[in-house]
Protein backbone atom coordinates (compact mmCIF):
# COMPACT_ATOMS: atom_id res chain seq x y z
CA UNK A 1 0.00 0.00 0.00
CA UNK A 2 1.25 3.43 -0.95
CA UNK A 3 0.66 5.02 2.42
CA UNK A 4 2.08 2.30 4.67
CA UNK A 5 5.27 4.25 5.27
CA UNK A 6 3.31 6.87 7.19
CA UNK A 7 2.85 6.48 10.90
CA UNK A 8 0.52 9.46 11.19
CA UNK A 9 -2.40 10.55 8.93
CA UNK A 10 -0.70 11.68 5.66
CA UNK A 11 -3.09 14.64 5.30
CA UNK A 12 -1.80 16.06 8.56
CA UNK A 13 1.88 15.75 7.60
CA UNK A 14 3.81 18.56 5.85
CA UNK A 15 5.05 17.70 2.36
CA UNK A 16 8.67 17.72 3.53
CA UNK A 17 7.87 15.15 6.21
CA UNK A 18 6.07 12.92 3.69
CA UNK A 19 9.12 13.04 1.43
CA UNK A 20 11.34 12.26 4.41
CA UNK A 21 9.19 9.23 5.26
CA UNK A 22 9.26 7.96 1.67
CA UNK A 23 13.03 8.19 1.56
CA UNK A 24 13.33 6.38 4.89
CA UNK A 25 11.16 3.59 3.42
CA UNK A 26 13.42 3.47 0.35
CA UNK A 27 16.50 3.27 2.54
CA UNK A 28 15.00 0.31 4.39
CA UNK A 29 14.15 -1.49 1.14
CA UNK A 30 17.66 -1.01 -0.25
CA UNK A 31 19.18 -2.38 2.96
CA UNK A 32 16.89 -5.43 2.75
CA UNK A 33 17.90 -6.04 -0.88
CA UNK A 34 21.58 -5.85 0.05
CA UNK A 35 20.99 -8.50 2.71
CA UNK A 36 19.03 -10.73 0.32
CA UNK A 37 21.77 -10.64 -2.34
CA UNK A 38 24.36 -11.42 0.30
CA UNK A 39 22.42 -14.55 1.30
CA UNK A 40 21.83 -15.65 -2.32
CA UNK A 41 25.50 -15.32 -3.17
CA UNK A 42 26.42 -17.32 -0.07
CA UNK A 43 24.44 -20.36 -1.29
CA UNK A 44 24.75 -20.01 -5.08
CA UNK A 45 27.25 -22.45 -6.61
CA UNK A 46 27.08 -21.21 -10.22
CA UNK A 47 29.85 -18.64 -10.70
CA UNK A 48 28.01 -16.88 -13.54
CA UNK A 49 24.91 -16.41 -11.44
CA UNK A 50 26.99 -15.19 -8.50
CA UNK A 51 28.63 -12.61 -10.75
CA UNK A 52 25.26 -11.21 -11.77
CA UNK A 53 24.12 -11.09 -8.14
CA UNK A 54 27.35 -9.33 -7.22
CA UNK A 55 26.71 -6.75 -9.90
CA UNK A 56 23.09 -6.29 -8.76
CA UNK A 57 24.18 -5.87 -5.14
CA UNK A 58 26.46 -3.04 -6.29
CA UNK A 59 23.36 -1.26 -7.62
CA UNK A 60 21.72 -1.60 -4.22
CA UNK A 61 24.83 -0.19 -2.52
CA UNK A 62 24.53 2.83 -4.79
CA UNK A 63 20.79 3.26 -4.13
CA UNK A 64 21.26 2.93 -0.38
CA UNK A 65 24.07 5.49 -0.41
CA UNK A 66 22.05 8.00 -2.44
CA UNK A 67 19.02 7.62 -0.16
CA UNK A 68 21.21 8.07 2.90
CA UNK A 69 22.94 11.15 1.52
CA UNK A 70 19.56 12.74 0.67
CA UNK A 71 18.31 12.17 4.20
CA UNK A 72 21.52 13.44 5.78
CA UNK A 73 21.36 16.64 3.72
CA UNK A 74 17.82 17.28 4.91
CA UNK A 75 18.63 16.48 8.54
CA UNK A 76 21.64 18.44 9.83
CA UNK A 77 21.67 16.78 13.25
CA UNK A 78 21.65 13.31 11.71
CA UNK A 79 24.41 14.45 9.35
CA UNK A 80 26.47 15.77 12.25
CA UNK A 81 26.19 12.49 14.17
CA UNK A 82 26.88 10.45 11.03
CA UNK A 83 29.99 12.49 10.37
CA UNK A 84 31.31 11.46 13.77
CA UNK A 85 30.64 7.76 13.13
CA UNK A 86 31.08 6.98 9.43
CA UNK A 87 34.47 6.30 7.83
CA UNK A 88 36.25 6.46 11.19
CA UNK A 89 38.72 3.92 12.51
CA UNK A 90 38.44 2.73 16.11
CA UNK A 91 35.53 1.86 18.39
CA UNK A 92 32.21 2.43 16.62
CA UNK A 93 30.16 2.64 19.83
CA UNK A 94 32.50 5.21 21.36
CA UNK A 95 32.37 7.31 18.21
CA UNK A 96 28.59 7.11 18.24
CA UNK A 97 28.24 8.20 21.85
CA UNK A 98 30.70 11.06 21.35
CA UNK A 99 28.98 12.29 18.17
CA UNK A 100 25.56 12.22 19.83
CA UNK A 101 26.83 14.14 22.86
CA UNK A 102 28.49 16.77 20.67
CA UNK A 103 25.31 17.17 18.64
CA UNK A 104 23.12 17.55 21.74
CA UNK A 105 25.44 20.20 23.20
CA UNK A 106 25.18 22.26 20.04
CA UNK A 107 21.40 22.01 19.73
CA UNK A 108 20.43 25.19 21.52
CA UNK A 109 18.30 28.16 20.53
CA UNK A 110 15.95 28.12 17.56
CA UNK A 111 18.44 27.01 14.93
CA UNK A 112 17.10 23.50 14.58
CA UNK A 113 13.50 24.47 13.84
CA UNK A 114 11.78 22.74 10.96
CA UNK A 115 12.15 19.23 9.63
CA UNK A 116 15.49 20.00 7.95
CA UNK A 117 17.01 21.86 10.89
CA UNK A 118 17.64 24.98 8.81
CA UNK A 119 15.17 27.22 10.60
CA UNK A 120 12.61 26.63 7.83
CA UNK A 121 9.01 26.24 8.93
CA UNK A 122 8.74 23.16 6.71
CA UNK A 123 5.59 24.26 4.91
CA UNK A 124 6.68 23.13 1.43
CA UNK A 125 4.20 22.19 -1.27
CA UNK A 126 0.48 22.09 -0.55
CA UNK A 127 -0.99 20.76 -3.82
CA UNK A 128 -3.32 17.80 -3.77
CA UNK A 129 -4.57 16.19 -6.97
CA UNK A 130 -7.99 15.54 -5.47
CA UNK A 131 -10.35 17.71 -3.40
CA UNK B 1 24.39 29.37 12.83
CA UNK B 2 22.96 30.27 9.44
CA UNK B 3 21.96 33.63 7.97
CA UNK B 4 18.73 33.77 9.96
CA UNK B 5 20.84 34.48 13.08
CA UNK B 6 18.19 32.89 15.29
CA UNK B 7 20.60 32.06 18.10
CA UNK B 8 21.36 35.77 18.59
CA UNK B 9 17.77 36.55 19.54
CA UNK B 10 16.98 36.95 23.27
CA UNK B 11 14.36 34.22 23.00
CA UNK B 12 13.87 30.94 24.79
CA UNK B 13 13.26 27.67 22.96
CA UNK B 14 9.63 27.95 24.06
CA UNK B 15 9.43 31.45 22.55
CA UNK B 16 10.81 30.21 19.23
CA UNK B 17 8.36 27.31 19.21
CA UNK B 18 5.48 29.70 19.87
CA UNK B 19 6.62 32.03 17.07
CA UNK B 20 7.32 29.28 14.51
CA UNK B 21 4.05 27.49 15.25
CA UNK B 22 2.03 30.71 15.01
CA UNK B 23 3.65 31.80 11.74
CA UNK B 24 3.13 28.35 10.19
CA UNK B 25 -0.48 28.26 11.39
CA UNK B 26 -1.18 31.70 9.89
CA UNK B 27 0.63 31.08 6.63
CA UNK B 28 -0.59 27.61 5.72
CA UNK B 29 -4.27 28.39 5.04
CA UNK B 30 -3.38 31.59 3.19
CA UNK B 31 -0.73 30.12 0.86
CA UNK B 32 -3.36 29.27 -1.73
CA UNK B 33 -1.13 29.41 -4.80
CA UNK B 34 0.91 26.52 -3.40
CA UNK B 35 -2.25 24.40 -3.48
CA UNK B 36 -2.35 24.47 -7.28
CA UNK B 37 1.31 24.44 -8.42
CA UNK B 38 4.17 21.95 -8.27
CA UNK B 39 6.65 22.70 -5.52
CA UNK B 40 10.37 21.99 -5.93
CA UNK B 41 12.82 22.35 -3.10
CA UNK B 42 13.74 23.84 -0.75
CA UNK B 43 17.14 24.05 -2.46
CA UNK B 44 18.88 26.16 0.18
CA UNK B 45 19.46 29.87 0.70
CA UNK B 46 22.52 29.70 -1.55
CA UNK B 47 20.40 28.63 -4.55
CA UNK B 48 20.13 31.73 -6.76
CA UNK B 49 18.55 30.85 -10.09
CA UNK B 50 16.24 28.43 -11.90
CA UNK B 51 17.51 26.69 -15.02
CA UNK B 52 15.33 27.58 -18.01
CA UNK B 53 17.16 25.33 -20.47
CA UNK B 54 17.40 28.26 -22.88
CA UNK B 55 20.34 30.14 -24.33
CA UNK B 56 21.04 33.40 -26.08
CA UNK B 57 23.75 33.89 -28.72
CA UNK B 58 26.88 35.79 -27.83
CA UNK B 59 29.34 37.39 -30.18
CA UNK B 60 32.91 36.32 -29.54
CA UNK B 61 34.90 38.63 -31.76
CA UNK B 62 38.39 37.85 -30.49
CA UNK B 63 38.69 34.41 -32.08
CA UNK B 64 37.38 33.54 -35.51
CA UNK B 65 35.50 30.29 -35.89
CA UNK B 66 34.32 30.08 -32.29
CA UNK B 67 30.63 30.39 -31.49
CA UNK B 68 29.25 31.20 -28.06
CA UNK B 69 25.97 30.88 -26.22
CA UNK B 70 25.00 32.10 -22.80
CA UNK B 71 22.58 30.16 -20.59
CA UNK B 72 19.39 31.95 -19.56
CA UNK B 73 18.22 31.52 -15.99
CA UNK B 74 15.46 32.95 -13.84
CA UNK B 75 16.93 34.54 -10.69
CA UNK B 76 15.17 33.77 -7.44
CA UNK B 77 13.49 36.59 -5.56
CA UNK B 78 13.64 37.12 -1.81
CA UNK B 79 10.48 38.11 0.03
CA UNK B 80 10.69 39.45 3.55
CA UNK B 81 8.11 40.80 6.01
CA UNK B 82 9.36 42.45 9.21
CA UNK B 83 7.56 42.40 12.53
CA UNK B 84 8.27 43.20 16.16
CA UNK B 85 7.21 41.46 19.35
CA UNK B 86 7.17 42.67 22.93
CA UNK B 87 9.78 40.90 25.04
CA UNK B 88 7.47 41.39 28.02
CA UNK B 89 4.76 39.41 26.25
CA UNK B 90 7.22 36.62 25.48
CA UNK B 91 8.48 36.52 29.09
CA UNK B 92 4.83 36.21 30.17
CA UNK B 93 4.48 33.31 27.74
CA UNK B 94 7.44 31.66 29.48
CA UNK B 95 5.49 32.03 32.74
CA UNK B 96 2.54 30.23 31.19
CA UNK B 97 0.46 33.04 29.72
CA UNK B 98 -1.82 31.56 27.06
CA UNK B 99 -2.66 34.74 25.14
CA UNK B 100 0.53 36.55 24.12
CA UNK B 101 0.04 39.50 21.78
CA UNK B 102 1.24 38.31 18.37
CA UNK B 103 -0.76 40.72 16.21
CA UNK B 104 2.25 42.05 14.32
CA UNK B 105 3.40 38.51 13.57
CA UNK B 106 -0.04 37.58 12.25
CA UNK B 107 -0.14 40.65 10.02
CA UNK B 108 3.34 39.93 8.64
CA UNK B 109 2.40 36.32 7.86
CA UNK B 110 -0.68 37.51 5.99
CA UNK B 111 1.37 40.03 3.98
CA UNK B 112 3.82 37.30 2.98
CA UNK B 113 1.03 35.01 1.82
CA UNK B 114 -0.61 37.81 -0.17
CA UNK B 115 2.70 38.70 -1.83
CA UNK B 116 3.48 35.09 -2.76
CA UNK B 117 -0.03 34.43 -4.09
CA UNK B 118 -0.02 37.64 -6.13
CA UNK B 119 3.40 36.90 -7.64
CA UNK B 120 2.37 33.38 -8.68
CA UNK B 121 -1.11 34.20 -9.95
CA UNK B 122 -0.68 37.68 -11.42
CA UNK B 123 3.10 37.87 -11.93
CA UNK B 124 5.82 40.28 -10.91
CA UNK B 125 7.26 42.16 -13.85
CA UNK B 126 10.34 43.58 -12.10
CA UNK B 127 11.30 40.07 -10.98
CA UNK B 128 10.69 38.63 -14.48
CA UNK B 129 7.99 36.34 -13.05
CA UNK B 130 5.07 35.71 -15.41
CA UNK B 131 2.02 34.82 -13.37
CA UNK B 132 -0.57 32.17 -14.18
CA UNK B 133 -3.22 34.71 -15.22
CA UNK B 134 -0.76 36.68 -17.37
CA UNK B 135 0.53 33.58 -19.10
CA UNK B 136 -2.89 32.12 -19.90
CA UNK B 137 -3.86 32.54 -23.56
CA UNK B 138 -7.53 32.01 -22.73
CA UNK B 139 -10.05 34.80 -22.55
CA UNK B 140 -12.28 33.80 -19.66
CA UNK B 141 -15.71 35.27 -19.20
CA UNK B 142 -15.74 38.00 -16.56
CA UNK B 143 -17.15 37.03 -13.22
CA UNK B 144 -20.83 37.76 -13.19
CA UNK B 145 -22.23 40.78 -11.43
CA UNK B 146 -24.61 38.65 -9.41
CA UNK B 147 -23.39 35.76 -7.36
CA UNK B 148 -26.13 33.49 -8.78
CA UNK B 149 -24.43 33.72 -12.17
CA UNK B 150 -20.97 32.53 -10.98
CA UNK B 151 -21.46 28.92 -12.18
CA UNK B 152 -21.69 30.13 -15.80
CA UNK B 153 -18.15 31.55 -16.19
CA UNK B 154 -16.67 28.76 -14.06
CA UNK B 155 -18.33 26.03 -16.13
CA UNK B 156 -17.26 27.76 -19.36
CA UNK B 157 -13.66 27.88 -18.09
CA UNK B 158 -13.68 24.18 -17.16
CA UNK B 159 -15.15 23.27 -20.54
CA UNK B 160 -12.54 25.45 -22.29
CA UNK B 161 -9.73 23.62 -20.50
CA UNK B 162 -11.23 20.23 -21.36
CA UNK B 163 -11.50 21.24 -25.02
CA UNK B 164 -7.79 22.10 -25.02
CA UNK B 165 -6.91 18.71 -23.58
CA UNK B 166 -6.19 19.99 -20.08
CA UNK B 167 -7.61 17.36 -17.76
CA UNK B 168 -8.93 17.96 -14.26
CA UNK B 169 -9.63 18.02 -11.47
CA UNK B 170 -9.74 21.80 -11.43
CA UNK B 171 -9.37 24.19 -8.53
CA UNK B 172 -11.04 27.57 -8.23
CA UNK B 173 -8.98 30.29 -6.55
CA UNK B 174 -11.12 33.15 -5.30
CA UNK B 175 -10.14 36.52 -3.88
CA UNK B 176 -11.38 37.10 -0.32
CA UNK B 177 -14.44 39.13 -1.34
CA UNK B 178 -15.50 36.62 -3.97
CA UNK B 179 -14.87 33.70 -1.59
CA UNK B 180 -17.05 35.24 1.11
CA UNK B 181 -19.85 35.84 -1.37
CA UNK B 182 -19.66 32.23 -2.57
CA UNK B 183 -19.71 30.54 0.83
CA UNK B 184 -22.57 32.68 2.12
CA UNK B 185 -24.75 32.21 -0.96
CA UNK B 186 -27.43 29.74 -1.87
CA UNK B 187 -28.93 29.58 -5.35
CA UNK B 188 -32.60 29.45 -6.17
CA UNK B 189 -33.98 26.41 -4.45
CA UNK B 190 -31.50 26.64 -1.58
CA UNK B 191 -28.66 24.70 -3.24
CA UNK B 192 -25.37 25.93 -1.85
CA UNK B 193 -23.30 27.74 -4.48
CA UNK B 194 -20.16 26.24 -2.95
CA UNK B 195 -21.45 22.72 -3.63
CA UNK B 196 -22.59 23.59 -7.14
CA UNK B 197 -19.16 25.01 -8.07
CA UNK B 198 -17.44 22.03 -6.48
CA UNK B 199 -19.42 19.63 -8.70
CA UNK B 200 -18.45 21.60 -11.82
CA UNK B 201 -14.76 21.59 -10.91
CA UNK B 202 -14.37 18.19 -9.24
CA UNK B 203 -11.81 20.04 -7.13
CA UNK B 204 -11.40 22.48 -4.26
CA UNK B 205 -12.57 26.07 -3.97
CA UNK B 206 -9.73 27.96 -2.34
CA UNK B 207 -9.61 31.27 -0.46
CA UNK B 208 -6.72 33.14 -2.04
CA UNK B 209 -5.78 36.54 -0.64
CA UNK B 210 -3.85 38.48 -3.26
CA UNK B 211 -5.92 37.22 -6.18
CA UNK B 212 -7.98 39.63 -8.18
CA UNK B 213 -11.13 37.94 -9.50
CA UNK B 214 -10.89 34.16 -9.82
CA UNK B 215 -8.73 31.52 -11.41
CA UNK B 216 -9.78 28.09 -12.70
CA UNK B 217 -6.66 25.92 -12.87
CA UNK B 218 -5.95 22.26 -13.52
CA UNK B 219 -4.56 20.20 -10.64
CA UNK B 220 -3.16 17.45 -12.89
CA UNK B 221 0.42 18.66 -12.15
CA UNK B 222 3.40 19.43 -14.33
CA UNK B 223 2.01 22.76 -15.55
CA UNK B 224 3.38 25.29 -13.06
CA UNK B 225 6.62 25.13 -11.08
CA UNK B 226 7.30 26.99 -7.84
CA UNK B 227 11.02 26.58 -7.07
CA UNK B 228 11.92 27.28 -3.48
CA UNK B 229 15.41 28.31 -2.44
CA UNK B 230 14.84 28.86 1.25
CA UNK B 231 11.32 28.00 2.26
CA UNK B 232 9.48 30.28 4.64
CA UNK B 233 11.42 30.83 7.84
CA UNK B 234 11.64 33.29 10.71
CA UNK B 235 14.88 35.20 11.23
CA UNK B 236 16.30 37.62 13.77
CA UNK B 237 17.05 41.29 12.97
CA UNK B 238 17.77 43.12 16.26
CA UNK B 239 16.41 43.83 19.72
CA UNK B 240 16.36 46.45 22.45
CA UNK B 241 15.27 46.24 26.07
CA UNK B 242 11.57 46.08 25.19
CA UNK B 243 11.21 44.65 21.72
CA UNK B 244 12.65 41.97 19.47
CA UNK B 245 12.58 42.63 15.72
CA UNK B 246 12.13 39.51 13.57
CA UNK B 247 11.16 38.78 10.00
CA UNK B 248 9.59 36.12 7.81
CA UNK B 249 11.64 35.34 4.73
CA UNK B 250 11.74 33.08 1.70
CA UNK B 251 13.35 32.88 -1.73
CA UNK B 252 11.66 31.45 -4.80
CA UNK B 253 11.05 31.59 -8.54
CA UNK B 254 7.98 30.67 -10.55
CA UNK B 255 7.67 29.33 -14.09
CA UNK B 256 4.46 28.67 -16.06
CA UNK B 257 5.41 25.64 -18.17
CA UNK B 258 1.92 25.09 -19.61
CA UNK B 259 0.32 28.54 -19.82
CA UNK B 260 -2.94 27.14 -21.21
CA UNK B 261 -3.67 25.08 -18.07
CA UNK B 262 -5.63 27.90 -16.39
CA UNK B 263 -8.32 30.46 -17.12
CA UNK B 264 -8.48 33.78 -15.32
CA UNK B 265 -11.94 35.19 -14.66
CA UNK B 266 -11.71 38.95 -14.37
CA UNK B 267 -13.64 40.57 -11.55
CA UNK B 268 -16.84 42.29 -12.54
CA UNK B 269 -15.80 45.91 -12.00
CA UNK B 270 -19.31 47.32 -12.40
CA UNK B 271 -20.65 44.81 -9.92
CA UNK B 272 -17.86 45.62 -7.48
CA UNK B 273 -18.60 49.31 -7.80
CA UNK B 274 -22.29 48.70 -7.24
CA UNK B 275 -21.47 46.58 -4.24
CA UNK B 276 -19.21 49.27 -2.79
CA UNK B 277 -21.88 51.91 -3.30
CA UNK B 278 -24.53 49.75 -1.66
CA UNK B 279 -22.21 49.13 1.29
CA UNK B 280 -21.65 52.87 1.64
CA UNK B 281 -25.40 53.48 1.50
CA UNK B 282 -25.99 50.77 4.06
CA UNK B 283 -23.48 52.37 6.41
Amino acid sequence: MGVDQYHEPPDELPAATRTFARMCASLTEEAEAIGWYEQRMAVEEDAGARAIMHDAQGEEFKHFSMDLEFLLRRTPRWREIARGVLFQDGDIVQHGEAAEATSAAGDVGGESAGPDGSGSLGIGGLRRSAP
Amino acid sequence: MNHLLRRLAPLTDANWKLIDDEVAARLTPALAARRVVDFSGPLDWTHSATNLGRTRPLKFADVDGVGALQRRVLPLVELRADFALSLGELRDHDRGALDPDLDQLDAAAYRMAVAENAAVVHGWREAAITGISEASPHEGAPLAATIDAYPGPVAQAAELLLRRGISGPYALLLGPDEYTRVIESAEHGGYLLLDHLGKILDGPIVWCPGVNGALVVSLRGGDYLFESGQDLAVGYERHDSDTVHLYIEESFSFVAATPEAAVWLRPDETGAQRSAKSRRRAS
